[in-house]
């Protein structure tokens, strides 16, 4: 599949090719001047990507899923009720992540604790107690929260 | 070596990736329209859930064990065979991707001295990554690879990685593998072997060459040569582009309106246009198709298709939309219920290789441009948002679909929630 199909001729004589790709996108800065043709602009050497959201928040696409939140137990950590996820399963849990765990079939989000070998998913909220995990719990690391995101109030 | 790779039981995984409850409970996914029974957790299958079962049959023990029931989620599968194929993609240098849920890996030249070890690596980060649990068999030929897959996956279930390196690993393989089982044994071929008494891989690996050719042409001896290690293919890496393309769907409930069914008639249409677009080439063999329910014998039965040629190649909804509703014209008949409809098209080429008919009139730079403009929305905003207006709004011919899973990678209100 061609990824690029040109645009019609443009009045300078150059030929801009569009990108279509189906599952990403990128902005590509535009070249205003033609190298034979006249004095090069001072900008073209400082041309750059434009900012891609997207690049900045995932880092590695097909091991990244998002979900929604519910509930307010990690308040304290900016994770509200109806927060966004970015739930990197491709990271390695370290101590003091925030993550989504699964116990007993449950998803929850909580910051994960090791401490004299014993794990603790932990809340940041007052009204709520850690949760110590048990050998009889069934217990996973689904993935690692790598982005927060919120809608102003 | 190559290796071959296989999601287990793929569908129900997909499933249990969002739902861990689900994780030790019998399991099954139906097919469109919740027709029956097209995948299955082993613990569904140890219940004797077989592939393919109706689901009305299975009902009763549907209720009876408690068998969680799943209509299918090819939006859910899809994007989750993405992930899958594009994390194995970052581990070796070249793959084919042979089906949804399985993919031909080269291990050739791979810096590692145990290949297995290997096996176990890739496995572990499919699983980590997209929570998808898969089994590899890794032998010399492609042939092989597939039974070493099979042998891992009925064998050796917790390792889930089987290599076949020495003769004696091959032996071992081979006999277990019933010979209907050995890729490309149809069925056909497999009563024919059953009657000369080849009924495992093995006793086929040992027969001669000579007797082969004579019973299974030449297709025989290559896969003959595979399974004794001699490489007869080689990996894919290029898919062919498709040579027919077919959309079609029963009804949600049976229809004898025309207009609903037109609608039905045109998606399918404007789904094939989009498809050879897609694939960039034009068709101009176009065949409509419409029947009634065999499953309702008290009910008058009609089925009835129409082949017709277009004058020149073409992929633009319009014109295929308009064809196909030509061609629904020429067979629908008033005083039925219709339970299914389908557009095949065929005489597919190169989209820049199409001969102009020569009465052509048709302003084919518009559509062209139109066409692109409707893909490029529809990528964007979701399928079918901008369609041809025949396609119609009310979906009264949609799949019946009860027990569908969410959307949870494909759609912002359908996400996991997880509780804080």
């Amino acid at each position: 599949m061609s990824l690029f199909y040109p645009l019609p001729e443009q009045p300078d004589g150059l030929t801009i090719y569009a990108f279509l790709e189906p599952t990403e996108s990128v902005s590509l800065p535009f070249y205003h001047s033609c190298v034979e043709a006249g004095f090069p602009s001072p900008a073209d050497d400082y041309v750059e990507l434009s900012l891609d959201l997207l690049k900045y928040l995932v880092d590695k696409p097909h091991a990244t899923f998002c979900v929604r939140v519910k509930g307010n137990s990690m308040e304290g950590a900016t994770i509200v009720d109806g927060s966004l996820l970015v739930v990197d399963r491709s990271r390695v849990v370290k101590n003091n992540d925030i993550v989504i765990a699964v116990i007993n079939g449950e998803y929850t989000v909580k910051r994960f604790r090791r401490d004299k070998g014993k794990v603790w998913l932990i809340p940041e909220h007052a009204a709520y107690e850690p949760i110590l995990v048990t050998e009889s719990m069934e217990f996973i690391v689904w993935g690692v929260v790598t982005f927060i995101i919120n809608q102003p109030k | 070596m190559f290796a071959l790779l296989d999601c287990n039981n793929f569908y129900v995984s997909c499933e249990r990736v969002f739902d861990a409850k689900l994780e030790g409970k019998p399991v099954v996914v139906l097919s469109n329209n919740d027709g029956c029974v097209i995948a299955r957790s082993n613990e569904a299958k140890a219940l004797g859930v077989q592939m393919g079962a109706p689901a009305f049959l299975m009902q009763e023990l549907f209720d009876k064990q408690q068998v969680e029931v799943f209509s299918s989620n090819y939006a859910l599968y899809g994007d989750m065979s993405d992930r899958v194929m594009k994390t194995l993609s970052e581990l070796v240098p070249s793959m084919e991707v042979y089906s949804i849920d399985e993919a031909f890996l080269d291990l050739r030249n791979m810096p590692y001295e145990n290949l297995e070890e290997l096996a176990l690596h890739i496995r572990q980060t499919v699983r980590q990554w997209t929570g998808i649990p898969v089994s590899i068999g890794i032998a010399p030929t492609k042939t092989l690879a597939k039974i070493a897959n099979h042998y891992a996956k009925k064998h050796q279930p917790q390792r889930g990685v089987y290599l076949i390196d020495t003769d004696t690993d091959a032996e071992k393989a081979l006999l277990a593998t019933p010979i209907e089982d050995v890729w490309g044994i149809g069925r056909r071929y497999s009563e024919m072997l059953q009657k000369h008494h080849i009924i495992n891989a093995l006793q086929l690996a040992n027969a001669s060459e000579e007797w082969v050719r004579q019973k299974m042409k030449v297709v025989g001896v290559r896969m003959l040569r595979e399974l004794q290690g001699e490489i007869c293919y080689q990996l894919d890496t290029e898919p062919a582009p498709k040579k027919g393309i077919c959309v079609s769907r029963s009804f949600g409930k049976s229809l004898s309106e025309r207009k609903p069914i037109e609608e039905a008639v045109a998606t399918f249409a404007a789904r094939c246009a989009a498809k050879l677009r897609k694939q960039q080439s034009c068709a101009h063999i176009l065949h409509v198709f419409l029947y009634t329910n065999p499953n309702r014998p008290d009910q008058p039965q009609y089925f009835n298709s129409k082949v017709l040629h277009l004058p020149t190649a073409t992929s633009s909804s319009f014109e295929i939309i308009r064809y196909a509703l030509r061609g629904l014209e020429l067979i629908f008949k008033e005083g039925y219920h219709y339970k299914k409809a389908g557009v095949m098209i065929s005489g597919i080429v190169p989209e820049n290789q199409v001969q102009i008919s020569l009465f052509d009139g048709r302003k084919r730079q518009l559509d062209t441009q139109a066409m692109r403009v409707l893909d490029e929305l529809n990528r964007r905003m979701g399928r079918d948002t901008v369609r041809v207006a025949v396609q119609g709004f009310d979906r009264n011919w949609h799949l019946r679909q009860e027990r569908k899973s969410r959307c949870y990678t494909t759609r912002w209100q359908e996400l996991l929630e997880v509780k804080a």
